[in-house]
């Protein structure tokens, strides 16, 4: 992590009350920004990441060196047309990528904060990035915006401020974490615990890592971004360089070796604890729960247009769970738009080139942007 | 635009908040905003027609009437309006009421089955009848619950529902439908546009 003292980040010298009760305070938050925030300061567009993103959207990750994890849909003339708008993006609190997080350095003890971090919230990660707004003295953004975790964060942010964003964009998310989204982060977090090496959160004292732990819940998390239909065409039975099955526990078959390679390469980038804290963040996420079982009381006194999107074959937030938003929307009569896009890639859809997604969305926000400027004049 | 969304647009006061059911491209929906409504959402069954609207920056969910117009609250909007779509729906009764209910007023395009040529079609040929407001065949239409002029009236009159104004439309010809021409007008009007109120 060499290139950590390049990154951008705020301190927070504001005193933070986070829903576990504890308060933190001059803590650092990474961000990255694309394109230019304009004199008017009308085109700022915050994004949100999900459980393993960070605050490089777009072109190419300094430190893992690879594309931005939503350079599909951030960058010039992309759906997030940075020719056009000014995109902001931070690494949540509870994060790995230069956030206040279990990794960072504790300064009294000159060791990282492991499981000493409190158990952070959605709502915590949108509080903490709302100083955004005041350091680049923005009065209102024109869209906040994000998929699975970070259409989470993009309702908390509704909420939390009705008035500080024109257009709400959460993708293939949900109001409320359901059982089988618990379940699987569970299932990710006993790999990671149940790892000799995790050492109850100290491995970085003990100069060990996690990794196979870490490994084992990436892989298991990437199944369920993926649909059965979209795994099934990709992989089939094929199998993986070899022409006959070798009677042992190898990879035979390409599947497997595809999900070795993607929890291997994920432990370099992301650290266990984060895994951990992020995850039970989502967990504990349920916005209707927060308005006392009514979740159109969330978004009551919001002037904000949203547009949901959801995607046919993710069964992780399927289409009913984004629906149940839309619902509670139109029962305020707040402006809502909703679509379901067709696509067999799973729940990882909003992350990859699905052409009627990005496109749907780059036209939205051109039209929205200019509407909004036609009727100011 | 068509003559119909003319008559539609005219049923409509200015500044209306306005429920658009079957929007299809939005072009209605785009009509109302350019002219006088400041409020206007749509619903749409097709996702092809509902990614346009939405391109357009349009408030349209995907959702189908028979369904979805449980999730909006009674009375919530001062025009609902449902275009050449009534003839469609399994339930077209129950659809009428939650258009009611959702809607202070409503107003409701469609096709009518007694006009003269489908009449024609039906006595002459012996044939279901194919028109131009009608393409289809009767083994692939979507048409479940096709009505007259008439028969929409009579449904009105048992229901208690209020019909305000009633529209003829023959090609591009409008003229008002009353009780006393009502006979007539069922004979040459391609399609009936109705203003109700519960």
């Amino acid at each position: 992590m060499s290139n950590l003292n390049e990154m951008k980040n705020i301190i927070i010298g504001k005193t933070l009350k986070l829903d576990c009760g504890k308060e933190i305070s001059n803590f650092p938050l990474a961000y990255e920004t694309y394109g230019n925030l304009n004199e008017k300061k009308d085109n700022a567009i915050l994004i949100f990441h999900a459980l393993t993103g960070d605050q490089y959207a777009s072109g190419i990750n300094p430190i893992t060196k690879k594309e931005g994890w939503w350079n599909y849909a951030v960058g010039p003339g992309k759906s997030f047309d940075t020719d056009k708008f000014f995109v902001i993006c931070a690494n949540v609190i509870g994060g790995c990528m230069g956030s206040y997080g279990p990794g960072t350095i504790d300064p009294l003890t000159n060791k990282p904060i492991g499981t000493n971090f409190p158990v952070i919230t959605i709502n915590d990660m949108v509080n903490a990035q709302y100083n955004l707004l005041d350091y680049f003295k923005i009065e209102k953004l024109f869209a906040v915006a994000g998929g699975s975790m970070g259409g989470m964060q993009v309702l908390q942010f509704v909420s939390n401020f009705p008035n500080k964003a024109r257009v709400a964009l959460p993708i293939a998310c949900t109001a409320s974490h359901s059982a089988q989204n618990i379940a699987f982060n569970e299932l990710g977090r006993q790999a990671i615990m149940s790892d000799s090496n995790w050492k109850e959160g100290l491995y970085d004292e003990k100069s060990t890592n996690p990794d196979k732990g870490l490994a084992v819940a990436r892989m298991a998390a990437h199944i369920t971004y993926l649909s059965k239909q979209g795994l099934q065409e990709k992989f089939g039975r094929n199998l993986q360089e070899r022409s006959d099955l070798k009677f042992g526990f190898d990879a035979d078959f390409q599947i497997e070796s595809y999900l070795r390679y993607q929890g291997s390469v994920f432990v370099d980038r992301f650290d266990a604890n984060s895994y951990l804290y992020i995850t039970r963040a989502m967990d504990y996420f349920d916005l209707t729960k927060q308005h006392g079982g009514n979740l159109s009381k969330a978004f009551k006194d919001t002037k904000t247009k949203f547009f949901i999107i959801s995607f046919t074959s993710d069964w992780l937030y399927p289409t009913s769970e984004n629906k149940d938003i839309v619902i509670a929307l139109n029962a305020i009569g707040a402006d809502v738009g909703f679509v379901e896009i067709k696509t067999d890639k799973g729940h990882d859809s909003f992350l990859l080139d699905v052409p009627d997604f990005l496109s749907t969305i780059k036209n939205y926000l051109n039209t929205t942007y200019s509407n909004i400027n036609e009727r100011r004049i | 635009m068509k003559e119909e969304f003319k008559v539609i647009s005219k049923f409509i006061e200015e500044k209306s908040r306005v429920l658009d059911v079957g929007c299809g491209d939005g072009i209605l929906m785009e009509y109302l905003l350019k002219n006088k409504v400041v409020d206007v959402r749509g619903l749409e069954i097709s996702k092809e027609k509902v990614k346009k609207c939405l391109s357009k920056g349009l408030a349209v969910i995907e959702g189908d009437a028979e369904n979805d117009l449980r999730q909006f609250p009674d009375l919530s909007f001062d025009y609902v309006i449902l275009s050449q779509t009534l003839q469609a729906f399994m339930n077209p009764e129950n659809v009428i009421e939650n258009l009611l209910r959702v809607g202070k007023k409503v107003i409701v395009t469609i096709p009518n089955f007694g006009h003269w040529k489908v009449r024609l079609d039906l006595l002459l040929k012996g044939e279901m009848p194919v028109t131009k407001n009608l393409p289809y065949q009767w083994y692939n239409t979507p048409n479940l619950h096709m009505c007259t002029i008439q028969d929409f009236y009579n449904f009105c009159n048992n229901k208690r529902v209020n019909i305000y104004k009633s529209i003829s439309l023959n090609g591009e010809k409008i003229s008002n439908i009353t009780t006393s021409n009502l006979k007539y007008k069922n004979l040459i009007s391609e399609l009936g546009i109705f203003l109700l109120e519960k």
